[in-house]
């Protein structure tokens, strides 16, 4: 295919598949340009901007511009984070346009082959299939147990990797067998509330320990846990690089699976997926009835773990951190827990609520941590200088424990905490781990 | 309406880019299509046109060489904020090159003796806000795009804000200006002096010339303490003849609140849908009054506007419990036009202004305006000082419609003209209102700007197709 027949297909596409009145509800004030992480960290540059993306997305469509490389790493630069939605009065739908949009540069373009590799195996193969996921990890895992891990490290071996790998290697938890049964109903302390538990894949494998904290906290507080069976992968890492069938595919899967028993919630621990499963209507509009409606009362039920803890009255309890007389604790946003679920207060008032607890809030804790599903991977170098300013300001609330809600986070948090070679003297955890671990 | 690039490259060619190179270096240049693109537009709605080159100059020197190359060539140059124009300022209409300031963004000096600030053109207006306040100084100055406008915009355009009635705006706050001349001098008018008549007042001059004089490259600004305290209410009417009324009597009564400003009906509904913040939807008028000051002043001033609202009916009337409510109560304000944005495709924002004791008649007219051509124009405002923002919510693509919004603002113009006002209190004239420039200013008005023009910048580069209008409008007759 020529340049131009690709250029002609992208702009078809994009009439086809990005709504004109969408784009024409950003009326280019410029309000989010402060909350976007790229524009920011890129010194202003407006084509780095969620108006000038919107921008370039209008101009593609209309043919006032050809679709080329500039247009496209524009496109690509963009985190996905969302901070510019809560940002803009005009209520532009800006992650439908980029998701929009994504896909059809995905399905056009020859994408980058490394990047298409690692999607390749991420997505098809991992992400689809839990059981290959387990795998995946399990090779991890034995890999971290024979001492290999000591080994490579020893021999450098991981220097052929960009540095961001050689660091992200030393993060990565050990992997635990998960002892969450799938199909299970784990039953509450006392009987208050069902709750159907969406274990995400990252969260049920490489963060195993804190599926089961989940699970313990909610007993704890009232719930019966039921584990669905056979659920997938939400689909979000599929749907925001562009690849919405197989994000679609996906999420017709849950849906059987979840609304087969009535429940009161479908509760998740990870922000990122999540935002994702609120979002179900809005990726099946379109479909039949049938199944719109099924997506509305999944969409509908579907809530956080930190929202969920906070409405069953967390913060009402007496609350002390077990392990000394006070700690230092601040928080990092998920930016789609924050800027799709928009939840922002519950987990800070949860931390608050604890007696010795000294909760410090983090300057510019609602940008992005450059983490963003796999950008660390394919944006190595925008990821790690949002990640550097970051642990700037983390440095200066002089906390203990940075806590935050979402295993991508997490990791790039611990990420941080590495190449700022602070990790004797702070730890990165999730919410639910420290509330699990510490608290109750 | 999409324009591209008039020069291309028939002027900006590989050795004039090579030039520019030398000068502010490969990094700080820009031609691909996506940032052509990004700085086509501002937030004017109808306007865009293609620029040829963006770049980002690292000091004065820079900035002198760059506009010294373009006036030998004849490339158009436009100087550029942020890009929250209203009036077309910043889209580059002739092409050429895109000056940005993101490598002059630095505070240079905080002077506590003189109170002073001196700033890099590229700061933006609310990080000189926060520094100066946290040092317990008061920059007064607030356009609703303070978030991200820069204080090199504020200048070019003589911002305005909520606090202009009290206060005053950008160009009383503008002490001493470097800038470089399109011959590439840079002069240096002003200084940090209360009182400084040598010669004509260049900087006064400077202060809202739309970058069609000069580029500024450094700029003193006057600070003054922090009022101690202030006190926020939100004062609601049933009818908007009885807000008017007692709008002139708060400042007849001779009390001048830092903030008065104004919502219509329409404007509180969408504001009340997008914030959710308990505002009636069912009266035609919400007033916004803030009175800052000495603690015993505040009270005093802000009992005597109570008193004097409730005399002219008010049907409700909320003080704002603590800065939280209040910092909530001035968003939505500051928010209503984007608000009003999310009601059509289209929001056009005009700001004509007339004299304070006209208001009343004045949002009369613009709703009977509105009724004659069949259009939605919601206004709100900053009532104390006359400058109201009749908006017009529309779908650009709908010509038959849009050319009815033409004839209602280009009555609305006439209106405020005939009343003593003018066709743009704050937005400035761009490209958008150049041609009913002369119903304010009248032909030798214009005359005398185009010599001051033509003796500047004989080559007319400093942002061409602004101020200027090709041919002003047919005046409106207008009957009533």
């Amino acid at each position: 295919m020529s340049t131009l027949e690709m250029q002609e297909k992208i702009q078809q596409g994009f009439q086809e598949e990005i709504e004109e009145t969408k784009l024409l509800d950003c009326m280019r004030c410029g309000f989010c340009l402060p909350a976007c992480p790229t524009y920011v960290h890129s010194n202003y540059d407006e084509t780095q901007s969620p108006r000038g993306r919107i921008a370039l997305m209008k101009a593609v469509r209309d043919g006032d511009i050809p679709f080329d490389g500039s247009v496209e790493e524009s496109i690509d630069l963009c985190l996905g984070c969302r901070a510019c939605e809560p940002a803009c009065p005009a209520g532009v739908e800006y992650g439908s346009l980029l998701e929009s949009a994504r896909n059809v540069i995905q399905r056009e373009t020859n994408a980058p082959i490394k990047e298409k590799a690692a999607r390749k195996v991420a997505f098809d193969y991992l992400f689809q299939n839990q059981s290959v996921m387990e795998k995946a990890t399990s090779f991890v895992k034995f890999y971290q147990r024979s001492g290999l891990q000591t080994l490579t490290r020893k021999m450098g071996i991981l220097s052929f990797f960009p540095s961001t790998m050689k660091e992200m290697e030393k993060v990565i938890p050990r992997i635990e067998k998960s002892n969450v049964k799938k199909g299970m109903v784990y039953e509450g302390k006392s009987k208050k509330t069902k709750v159907a538990f969406f274990t995400g894949c990252l969260m049920d494998t490489m963060f195993a320990k804190t599926n089961e904290a989940t699970i313990n906290v909610l007993q704890e507080l009232g719930c019966d846990v039921w584990v669905p069976e056979n659920q997938v992968c939400c689909g979000a890492l599929q749907g925001h690089s562009g690849e919405l069938e197989k994000a679609r595919e996906n999420a017709k899967v849950n849906l059987r699976q979840f609304l087969a028993e009535d429940v009161d919630y479908i509760v998740n621990n990870a922000g990122g997926c999540g935002a994702f499963l609120s979002e179900y209507d809005h990726l099946l509009e379109g479909e039949d009835y049938e199944l719109l409606e099924q997506a509305k009362q999944f969409s509908r039920k579907s809530i956080d773990i930190t929202q969920l803890v906070y409405e069953l009255g967390i913060t009402k309890e007496a609350l002390t951190y077990k392990q000394q007389s006070t700690v230092t604790v601040t928080y990092q946003d998920s930016c789609h827990l924050r800027n799709v679920s928009r939840v922002k207060d519950a987990p800070r008032e949860i931390l608050k609520a604890i007696n010795n607890v000294h909760y410090v809030e983090l300057e510019g804790s609602d940008h992005c941590c450059g983490s963003a599903g796999i950008y660390n991977l394919s944006q190595p170098e925008m990821s790690m200088k949002i990640l550097d300013d970051k642990m700037e300001y983390v440095n200066e609330t002089q906390a203990r424990i940075l806590v935050t809600t979402n295993p991508g986070c997490l990791l790039q948090m611990k990420l941080g905490i590495e190449r700022e070679g602070l990790s004797d003297q702070m730890e990165a955890m999730h919410l639910i781990d420290f509330i699990h671990d510490y608290i109750l | 309406m999409f324009k591209t690039g008039r020069r291309g490259t028939d002027i900006l060619n590989r050795d004039f880019i090579q030039k520019l190179e030398e000068i502010s270096g490969v990094e700080n240049i820009k031609t691909s299509t996506a940032a052509r693109l990004s700085y086509s537009y501002d937030a004017t709605a109808g306007f865009q046109s293609m620029p040829d080159l963006i770049i980002s100059p690292r000091n004065t020197s820079e900035v002198s060489q760059i506009v010294k190359l373009c006036n030998e060539q004849g490339v158009p140059i436009v100087p550029r904020g942020s890009g929250t124009n209203l009036a077309a300022g910043t889209t580059p209409t002739k092409g050429g090159v895109v000056l940005i300031f993101n490598n002059m963004d630095q505070i240079v000096e905080l002077d506590e003796e003189n109170l002073t600030l001196t700033v890099e053109p590229g700061v933006l207006t609310e990080t000189v806000h926060g520094y100066v306040e946290d040092n317990g100084l008061f920059y007064p100055p607030d356009p609703s795009s303070g978030k991200i406008s820069t204080i090199g915009g504020n200048i070019s355009e003589n911002s305005g804000g909520l606090r202009g009635l009290k206060y005053g705006v950008t160009k009383d706050y503008v002490l001493a200006l470097e800038a470089v001349l399109p011959n590439g001098d840079i002069i240096y008018t002003g200084g940090k002096l209360a009182k400084d008549v040598a010669g004509y007042d260049f900087k006064s001059l400077l202060v809202g010339s739309e970058g069609t004089l000069a580029i500024v490259t450094q700029a003193t600004l006057k600070l003054i303490p922090k009022p101690p305290s202030k006190q926020t209410m939100v004062v609601i009417y049933k009818s908007m003849e009885e807000a008017a009324e007692a709008i002139s009597a708060i400042l007849a009564n001779r009390i001048i609140p830092a903030t008065l400003e104004f919502m219509d009906q329409e404007t509180i509904r969408v504001v009340e849908d997008y914030k959710q913040i308990g505002l009636p939807t069912d009266c035609e008028a919400l007033l916004l009054i803030e009175q800052d000051g000495p603690e015993a002043v505040v009270a005093n001033d802000i009992e005597k506007i109570n008193e004097i609202c409730q005399w002219f009916g008010a049907i409700s009337i909320t003080r704002a419990a603590n800065e939280q409510e209040a910092e909530s109560l001035r968003r939505a304000r500051k928010d209503a036009l984007s608000c009003l944005a999310q009601l059509t495709p289209t929001t056009i924002l005009e700001d004509a202004t007339v004299p304070r004791s006209e208001i009343a008649k004045m949002v009369k007219a613009i709703t009977e305006t509105a009724e004659k051509y069949n259009v939605r124009i919601q206004t709100f405002g900053h009532a104390g000082d006359g400058n109201l923002h009749p908006t017009c919510v529309t779908d650009e693509r709908n010509k038959e419609e849009i050319e009815r919004v033409e004839q209602a603002f280009a009555e609305i113009f006439q209106i405020a003209v005939d009343m003593g006002g003018t066709i743009t209190g704050e937005h400035g004239v761009g490209e958008m209102k150049s041609s009913y420039l002369e119903w304010k200013i009248g032909r030798e008005g214009i005359e005398l700007m185009k010599s001051i023009k033509k003796a500047i910048d004989p080559n007319n580069i400093m942002n061409p197709g602004k101020m200027f209008a090709k041919s002003t409008k047919k005046r409106v007759v207008v009957s009533r």
